[in-house]
């Protein structure tokens, strides 16, 4: 994919639930600079308010970072949500609407998925996990 | 952030006013639980037309209160769930599930004050 990233936006250290509010309101703030519809920023936000909780939950701290995409007529936004927690032993049951291990709704990465244009997971038991999502806010 | 809880008559109303933690939104549940008791509440209505993200922790959330104060008898009714925020939790799959919405304060205090057997048997 020839997408470009043009600009580091926004890092988030993910230690506490404040900071998902923060990083939530960031990415929309980002989001509505770059144009997109207010309902295309909320989808944005809410994604990166489970990928930050996933954070929080599941490795207890790490980091969001959005970035500025460009591929051509199209600008849009890339979240990295990283950590060095235990990862995912089974990245395919994750995915799997209703799979959870906290005893929640488990909706969390396959509704991400559902709210974002590109969706991309790496995870290693005891290496961490890497998530990397976009949204295109296609003129 | 405290949300305020507000009584009116037999209902307790709770306004959020601005974006909640996973913590502020637990300490909510607890109270709204705990304040169906002290106040013999029969209903309670959640207003959330300040919050602009609902995800599933607070879709969770909301969830278990509803059915918590049901199980100490009083119906729950969340009011002023924003478009933006309906078009997420719609894309997400994220369902209220057994719970009722209401447009707005107003519609919110209709459905309380219908009479508990309403709707059935028709």
């Amino acid at each position: 994919m020839s997408e470009i990233v043009i600009a580091e936006a926004a890092r988030v250290v993910i230690d506490s639930d404040r900071a998902i509010v923060e990083a939530r309101q960031q990415g929309r703030q980002l989001a509505i600079k770059l144009g997109f519809s207010p309902g295309s920023a909320t989808l944005l936000a809410t994604a990166i308010s489970e990928l930050a909780r996933n954070i929080l939950q599941y490795a207890g701290e790490g980091e969001i970072v959005m970035q500025l995409l460009d591929r051509g007529r199209d600008q849009g936004l890339m979240v990295l949500a990283h950590d060095r927690g235990p990862g995912i032993a089974d990245l395919s049951m994750a995915m799997e609407d209703g799979y959870s291990t906290s005893g929640r709704l488990g909706l969390g990465l396959p509704g991400v998925r559902r709210l974002m244009d590109e969706f991309q997971i790496e995870s290693g038991v005891g290496t961490g996990t890497r998530v990397r999502v976009a949204k295109w806010n296609c003129m | 952030m405290d949300v305020p809880i507000l009584k009116q008559g037999p209902y307790l109303i709770a306004t959020i006013q601005s974006a909640l933690t996973d913590a502020d939104l637990l300490r909510l549940r607890d109270t709204i639980v705990q304040d169906v008791g002290v106040h013999r509440a029969k209903g309670v209505i959640l207003d959330v037309t300040a919050l602009d993200v609902m995800d599933s922790f607070a879709t969770d959330t909301l969830r278990g209160i509803a059915h918590m104060t049901r199980l100490r008898g009083a119906k729950t009714v969340i009011v002023g769930i924003q478009p933006d925020v309906a078009y997420a939790m719609a894309h997400m799959g994220l369902k209220l599930e057994g719970i009722f919405a209401a447009l707005d304060l107003e519609e919110g205090l209709a459905y309380l004050d219908q009479p508990l057997e309403a709707g059935r048997g028709r």
